[in-house]
């Protein structure tokens, strides 16, 4: 849940990006982490294997600017995609302000997708949240690749409420800021109602 | 689950910032801090100036999140106290009010008994301005949020966050 401090004017919102493994989440937090003006982003930490899976979490803070005179932070982290890391993926979506679920486009990749957007549902749950009521942004990842499944097929199966969704190739930074920028939006939107 | 929306007012910073500053003394520690359980920091007080503060939290959080779900695993509720001995610093970390995390940084000029003993007062005293934080946080949310600042942005104000 977002942290409002009055003291130093601050709004921190946790972002989580949610997938199966491999469909780059890491790369989407590394391409925004190497596109950002040093003084807006904090380090970026990455716990990972010593073949670069993500063991844990990334984590990327990073400053948008001010609204209201309140300084905007979004905290964006990880998931690990595995399926056998589900303890820690529950872990990290506690206290979660949005989520981006980045699909891996590729056709032998959908049933991964799905299993992955089910475990997304359940673990939400879990901690008493619906994604239908969470700010929540779909991308499309991997669109260059030669066996991307249609998108109007893949967008059936992954984004059947129609949420705001995204085409992206994370390795060149295609569709990473346009997905930042939808799930920031989400959340500040969400802050707006909430404050109602 | 303590979910709401966390919300600290200039008051409640500065009874903890009173709070950490005492430990310091107390404690003779190099640095304290308080995080969110979710990551966010919230509070520092000592002679640590400088350091990455924001990977500190969120790496404090993911390591109570961790530890608490193996305790879940073997039976227990939490493991509220950890204690990371090193070569010259130690870390000595306390759940309080299953909330909030304090952050003890101390070298060989303080004992881990004595850290032991001045956090459970210190942490009694944040419980209770949590406590009161969380109550306030609470009935802000049964009557519809009350005065955030989110309440008055308009789209427009949000476009322009994206106009870098």
């Amino acid at each position: 849940m977002s942290f409002i401090n009055y003291s130093s004017r601050e709004i921190n919102c946790k972002i989580v990006y949610y997938g199966p493994g491999l469909c780059g989440k890491t790369t989407n937090l590394q391409f925004i982490y190497n596109k950002t003006n040093p003084d807006l982003k904090g380090k970026m930490i990455s716990l990972a294997t010593e073949t670069e899976r993500t063991l844990f979490f990334d984590f990327l803070p990073l400053a948008l600017g001010q609204i209201r005179g309140f300084k905007t932070r979004f905290h964006l982290y990880t998931v690990p995609g595995q399926v056998f890391y589900d303890a820690s993926r529950k872990l990290i979506l506690k206290g979660v302000d949005g989520v981006v679920f980045v699909a891996d486009s590729q056709i032998e990749r959908m049933e991964a997708n799905l299993e992955s957007l089910d475990n997304l549902k359940l673990n939400l749950a879990e901690q008493g949240y619906e994604l239908d009521k969470t700010p929540y942004i779909v991308q499309y990842n991997k669109r260059d690749l030669p066996n991307a499944a249609p998108l109007d097929e893949i967008r059936k199966l992954l984004n059947p409420t129609g949420v705001p969704d995204f085409e992206a190739c994370a390795t060149v930074g295609t569709g990473v800021f346009e997905t930042l920028k939808a799930v920031a939006r989400a959340v500040l939107s969400d802050l707006k109602q909430m404050s109602k | 689950m303590n979910d709401t929306q966390l919300v600290m007012y200039d008051e409640d910073y500065r009874k903890i910032l009173a709070v950490i500053q005492q430990l310091v003394r107390d404690a003779n520690a190099k640095g304290i801090f308080v995080v969110d359980r979710n990551g966010q920091l919230i509070g520092e007080a000592g002679e640590m100036r400088g350091i990455d503060t924001t990977s500190l939290a969120s790496l404090t959080a993911g390591c109570i999140a961790a530890t608490g779900g193996l305790a879940k695993i073997v039976g227990e509720e939490e493991f509220p106290i950890h204690f990371h001995q090193g070569q010259r610093d130690n870390l000595h970390i306390t759940l309080v009010a299953h909330r909030i995390i304090l952050v003890v940084v101390f070298d060989d000029r303080s004992s881990l008994g004595l850290v032991r003993l001045r956090v459970k007062k210190a942490g009694s005293e944040l419980a209770k301005i949590f406590e009161h934080i969380q109550k306030r946080s609470e009935q802000a949310n049964a009557g519809g949020g009350g005065d955030a600042p989110f309440s008055e942005i308009t789209d427009e104000d949000i476009d322009n966050l994206f106009s870098m």
